[in-house]
């Protein structure tokens, strides 16, 4: 797969006709840990599994909130998305200077993508190392939930995931996505929460160090979740954990 | 009849002569706000009233606006660069909120808005500010300002049309200035009845003040808001 002829530069086809240098980004988002996102009608919730370098090392952040009614989750070059962020951030409140309203998220998103792309068609320049699955609450068209990535694709979703072992996260959340439109926020917060237990290796489990929440809905603010905070959503996934067993089988697929 | 001086010509039909137009970016839309410190709350209290020369552009325009639960601003002057400086402020606290996931306390707010004033010193922001809030041991804090960024923290202050009415009102009730009697610590309502005193009695006599009152009162519970009547006249 790799070490090609056409691979050096991003303005260089391959006579496959793909561009080789977006392949390398995407990978690069799959080898960071995984992030998940699914929404209601009126809420979406993002979960990530932090990375951490080491016992001593601090779990690196992978949730950032962009505005009251918008967060992000991130898999991939953590450097990258603060950039992307920050543009995001940037654009939110330049937004409600202009027209005294919050960013449509289906707007940024759509910047977002123009701004990937430019990094695929100038020479000298690299694709951005980093998917974002990006969570807004419109007050006219409810809960959006978008998936981006370095090949500049955006794309709006109802459940998704991105990073290491995506896939069995992907599996379980095809099984109950048609739940998820009636679902309240709790109920979203432990299907991910699911999901997302199913990309850990077969040692590590989830506890509240490694995991993060982020929640933004109707009449909700961005809220994330953390540490103790966890604790209540934790401990109800562990005795649920008994009821969802044959779920949990069926969803374990060979990576 | 009228001197003449060298130079000076007089005749007996019309003359048209040059008018000087020059950029004359600022207008006073008038109004009266005050804030005053207590013990372990703040009040910032203002008149609704915009108007323009002779004229009310509205009864009802607010000149206080909520920072965050512990932090309030008031700005009087030119009601556009009010509302600019405002947002401004806006903008920075959330990116320091963005940056270091807590809101900014009133001392940071405090310095930030005059080096923010002070950046525009030779274009100024006809704005003058106070900001009322809780400082970080939770006591109450008045930040005064002038038009370019120079502040001071003091007990109490008014600032706008009727300042210099209600200035020496406050001296005398709040802070005893010049008297024997008993300096006290004063209560939350007795505050409140003083503020409320101080805008009708300046809604009398200054044209520029009056038609609504709105008080913010912060303490450890956040900020609460009151609205009263004042003449209309």
């Amino acid at each position: 797969m790799f070490r090609n002829q056409y691979d050096n530069d991003i303005s260089t086809w391959s006579p496959q006709g793909r561009l080789h240098q977006i392949e390398y980004a995407l990978e690069a988002v799959k080898q960071g840990s995984a992030s998940v996102g699914l929404r209601s009608k009126t809420h979406v919730v993002l979960l990530a599994l932090k990375r951490s370098s080491g016992e001593l090392a601090s779990h690196q952040q992978k949730l950032f909130r962009i505005d009251n009614h918008m967060g992000i989750a991130i898999a991939g070059l953590v450097s990258d998305a603060r950039v992307l962020s920050n543009f995001m951030r940037t654009e939110c409140m330049k937004s409600k200077m202009m027209y005294d309203r919050p960013m449509p998220g289906s707007r940024l998103v759509s910047m977002i993508g123009d701004k990937a792309q430019a990094n695929t068609q100038n020479y000298g320049r690299r694709p951005y190392g980093v998917g974002l699955l990006v969570g807004s609450y419109d007050e006219d068209t409810g809960a959006h939930l978008y998936e981006c990535l370095p090949n500049a694709n955006c794309l709006e979703y109802v459940a998704v995931s991105i990073g290491a072992k995506s896939q069995s996260a992907k599996t379980y959340l095809e099984k109950f996505a048609k739940d998820f439109d009636e679902t309240d926020a709790d109920g979203l917060i432990m299907h991910g929460l699911h999901a997302l237990r199913e990309t850990l290796q077969q040692d590590k489990e989830l506890n509240m160090d490694n995991c993060s929440i982020g929640v933004v809905g109707k009449d909700k603010d961005w809220e994330l979740i953390e540490g103790d905070r966890l604790k209540a959503y934790l401990d109800q996934l562990e005795s649920g954990a008994a009821t969802t067993e044959t779920g949990a089988g069926e969803a374990m697929d060979t990576e | 009849m009228f001197s003449t001086y060298p130079g000076q010509v007089v005749v007996d039909h019309p003359v048209s002569v040059p008018i000087e137009h020059r950029f004359d970016p600022y207008v006073d839309n008038g109004g009266t706000l005050l804030s005053i410190a207590g013990e372990d709350f703040c009040i910032v209290a203002a008149d609704t009233r915009q108007s323009e020369g002779y004229s009310i552009n509205s009864r009802y325009v607010p000149k206080s606006v909520k920072l965050s639960d512990k932090t309030v601003i008031s700005m009087g002057g030119c009601y556009a660069d009010c509302l600019t400086l405002t947002k401004k402020i806006q903008q920075s606290m959330e990116w320091y909120h963005h940056a270091h996931g807590k809101t900014m306390s009133t001392a940071a707010v405090a310095q930030m808005l005059s080096i923010m004033l002070y950046q525009k010193r030779f274009f100024p922001f006809y704005s003058w500010c106070i900001l009322g809030g809780l400082d970080e041991e939770g006591k109450g804090a008045v930040y005064t300002y002038d038009p370019v960024g120079s502040y001071e923290r003091e007990s109490c202050r008014c600032a706008g049309s009727a300042s210099s009415l209600i200035q020496p009102f406050l001296d005398n009730q709040i802070n005893f200035k010049n008297q024997e009697s008993q300096r006290k610590q004063l209560t939350k309502d007795q505050v409140i009845r003083i503020t409320k005193d101080s805008f009708t009695s300046a809604t009398e006599r200054d044209i520029y003040t009056g038609d609504y009152l709105e008080i913010f009162v912060i303490t450890s519970k956040g900020v609460e808001v009151q609205k009263m009547d004042l003449k209309k006249d």
